[in-house]
């Protein structure tokens, strides 16, 4: 064990000793959440090492007692897969971590995963009973941590879940994210042959390419990937479908009996302010996919490059956002700034990953909105005009939207632009199928209860249909999708 | 794993190299490029562009010259290694039609994937005449195969060491002012500029295909963006052709240079170490 994680599980286990055999509720409200062991700010800035160290086992057995076992169980009902939370905290609570894991893992496939980068702020732990009693949603129990506890504490000892006997069907899964992976596994586990084809030359999607290492070790994307062939899942990588394989194709050809469309948001989005296409302005898409996949942190031994910089602007207020500038710091950046045009209110990225960011140095310059970016004279980005907002009526997304306020333009100095902004969903199997409807954003249009498209037999789910989402909700709609596929299979 | 299962050398510094790749063969058109990654977690991922396919063998044929790191590597292999990353084929293919009268005119290495969509054009029943140019005689490409499509072949060098002493850019005038319908130009992209200025005064439409930065090159990167007629487009999925007169050439050549300075530093270190593993230093 790390000995940072030592002394807070010895802490906790000196309490736990203290505490009596049954609590009340009043004795588990007293409990205090369980930090987490990190890594120190000014050490994890110099190395791309997860940042957070997880919870040793009294602290996590101590953090479980104190879930009040509600029996309404609020907090399930703001999980998008609907994990059974008070029922894997009790198993935690008596140190049963591999029944802990087996009940996440009836809801979810990713728990190593989605225990690290879901914003449980948002979801279970918004509606934790703790939280609420304690008014303050930083003290609602650590599900999250819970979550990532019983996962990398059992993860190896829980055996892969029971496929059915073969039925000789095939269905082919476009993209290896994780509303791919989620689809397959459920439609594998019915007993039908599954084939992903991944267009890059590595799997995992968003959680190879854009998720960095700090935030999740690529060990643990590698060994869910090494899961799903051991269920008897081929995986083919320099595929892309829309090019390389017709959808069309897959269908008639190649004997596919349904498609799960799981591709991702494919375009990064622009601000459309003159000097976007500076040299040294990076869409967040290509600066992490340098970093991530293509390894360029690794400067001694990578051969693709990254931008060397100095003082870096981050468009945008997303988790993407936060990652590119702890990205930027942790490749020698002096100086990172967030320009993010409403306030910390409405910020959309983690609570914790704006907390890391700051905590490391990087800077946040709000309600401040980018107008123009400037150029040297090799047209390199040299500086940025901003333009600071106030926040006016609430918008569509309920948020109070900002208002630039004329005449206040200035200039700061920089010389990288990360944009961050999102994405929009890719063209390509639009433009190669017709018959696959979109709508005014190009993401695919479903059936809400099925996943499935305008295209018998291809369904889809994941950013390519919700945009913009999370792990978690792309997973969610994998499972749904994978749900139709199996009983229109199971009816053929 | 992609098979290498024939390899030439054109020149000291350009190589053609024929891969097994049934896929890719198959659903090839005229225009469209591979991403090449030779393998391991560190390599770079570039952009290639396809000389030639063969659907029977299954295999396609990529030419590259070797300007930085990852086409040192490649030239390395030789028949019978493996590539383990090819991505394709990607890029819209060329829009074959009846134009005319066509001229297909390609620089350095701009030649090879020039050469299947002269074939296509002239297979299309448009009148074919071809311009093609190098620095010197030993970069001159695919002569004899371009001289199958047009007998009257028109051939340039900067030095005068091989057919006529000038730049692409002359023949593709003179030709112009007799009349052309379409011209199509690819090759290095201060060439490609050149020849849209050299169709301007006879206002003919000139097609280029751009050879930008690109990782993913499937859309997702931005990496390879360029200005057409002021609005940003990709050229992995929106081109890689376009209409010449619509592209902002200066940008386009200064975003090339992006990483030009770490390229550099990296690729003297990579010709050195080379020449070690090789026992020439």
């Amino acid at each position: 064990m790390d000995k940072r994680v030592e002394i807070l599980d010895k802490e906790a286990k000196e309490e736990l000793e203290r505490l009596p055999e049954s609590l009340s509720a009043k004795e588990r409200l007293s409990i205090l959440p369980q930090k987490m062991a990190v890594q120190a700010p000014s050490e994890r800035v110099k190395n791309m090492e997860e940042v957070e160290l997880g919870y040793g086992e009294n602290q996590a057995v101590l953090e479980a007692k104190r879930c009040l076992n509600c029996k309404n169980k609020p907090c399930v009902s703001g999980c998008p897969v609907g994990i059974d939370i008070p029922n894997f905290i009790s198993k935690i609570a008596n140190r049963e971590f591999k029944e802990a894991l087996e009940v996440i893992e009836e809801s979810s496939l990713l728990p190593a995963i989605c225990g690290r980068v879901c914003p449980q702020e948002n979801q279970c732990q918004k509606f934790c009973t703790v939280g609420k009693s304690l008014k303050d949603l930083d003290k609602a129990v650590q599900i999250g941590r819970l979550e990532r506890f019983a996962a990398d504490t059992a993860g190896d000892s829980v055996s892969l879940p029971k496929v059915k006997e073969s039925t000789g069907k095939k269905v082919a899964v476009v993209g290896s994210g994780p509303a791919s992976i989620s689809c397959s596994v459920d439609v594998r586990k019915e007993g039908h042959d599954v084939y992903i084809y991944e267009a890059l030359h590595k799997m995992g999607g968003v959680l190879s390419y854009g998720i960095p290492e700090f935030r999740l070790p690529k060990r643990i994307v590698d060994k869910e990937i090494e899961r799903l062939r051991k269920l008897g899942i081929h995986t083919e990588t320099n595929v892309l479908v829309g090019r390389t394989l017709s959808l069309k194709g897959l269908l008639t050809e190649d004997g596919f009996d349904a498609v799960f469309v799981g591709s991702g948001a494919g375009l990064p989005k622009f601000m459309g302010i003159p000097g976007e296409n500076l040299l040294s302005v990076f869409s967040a898409n290509e600066y992490l996919t340098r970093s991530n996949l293509m390894k360029a942190f690794d400067v001694e031994r990578a051969r693709t490059p990254v931008f060397k910089s100095k003082k870096v602007a981050v468009f945008g207020g997303g988790n993407v956002a936060m990652d590119s500038a702890r990205t930027a710091l942790r490749l020698g950046a002096e100086r990172v700034d967030i320009i993010y045009r409403r306030t910390m209110d409405e910020i959309p990225a983690r609570k914790e990953e704006v907390r890391h960011a700051k905590e490391e140095g990087v800077n946040f310059l709000l309600l401040t909105q980018p107008v123009e970016i400037m150029g040297d004279e090799r047209d390199f980005v040299r500086a940025v005009v901003v333009r600071d907002c106030k926040l006016g009526e609430p918008d569509q997304s309920g948020r109070r939207s900002p208002i630039e306020i004329e005449g206040s333009e200035h200039e700061l100095e920089y010389d990288t632009v990360i944009v961050a902004i999102g994405n929009t969903s890719n063209p390509l199997i639009k433009k190669t199928t017709p018959s696959i409807e979109t709508n005014k954003r190009g993401n695919f249009i479903v059936d809400e209860n099925t996943n499935e498209t305008t295209m018998e037999g291809v369904y889809a789910g994941g950013d390519i249909v919700l945009g913009a989402a999370t792990v978690i909700l792309a997973m969610g709609q994998g499972r749904k999708a994978a749900k139709a596929i199996n009983e229109r299979l199971n009816k053929k | 794993m992609y098979e290498i299962v024939d390899k030439k050398q054109h020149s000291p510094e350009v190589f053609s190299m024929e891969l097994k790749a049934p896929r890719i063969a198959k659903e090839r058109k005229a225009g469209q490029f591979v991403i090449v990654q030779i393998g391991g977690d560190y390599n770079e991922r570039i952009p290639l562009t396809i000389a030639n396919a063969d659907k029977e063998k299954g295999t396609i044929t990529i030419v590259f010259q070797t300007v930085g790191e990852a086409t040192h590597l490649l030239a390395r292999l030789n028949v019978g290694d493996s590539i383990e990353n090819v991505l394709g084929p990607l890029g819209s293919p060329t829009d074959i039609k009846y134009f005319g009268k066509v001229v297909c005119v390609g620089g350095g290495i701009g030649v090879a994937p020039l050469y299947p969509i002269a074939k296509a054009m002239k297979e299309a029943g448009n009148e074919v005449r071809v311009i093609i140019g190098a620095r010197n005689k030993s970069l001159i490409l695919e002569e004899d195969l371009m001289r199958e499509i047009d007998p009257n072949l028109i051939v340039v060098t900067d030095d005068g060491s091989y057919g006529r002493k000038a730049l692409v850019t002359e023949p593709l005038k003179e030709l112009c002012k007799e009349g052309v319908d379409q011209v199509v130009a690819i090759g290095p992209g201060i060439m490609m500029k050149f020849c849209v200025e050299a169709c301007r005064d006879t206002n003919t439409p000139c097609l280029v295909s751009l050879n930008t930065i690109m990782i993913d090159g499937t859309g997702m990167c931005g990496g390879c963006r360029v200005h057409i007629g002021n609005v940003t487009k990709f050229v992995c999925v929106d081109g890689p052709e376009f209409d010449g007169y619509q592209v902002d050439w200066d940008n386009m050549l200064k975003r090339q240079r992006t990483y030009r300075d770490i390229e550099e530093m990296r690729h003297h270190k990579c010709h050195i170490d080379l020449q070690i593993e090789e026992g020439r230093a």
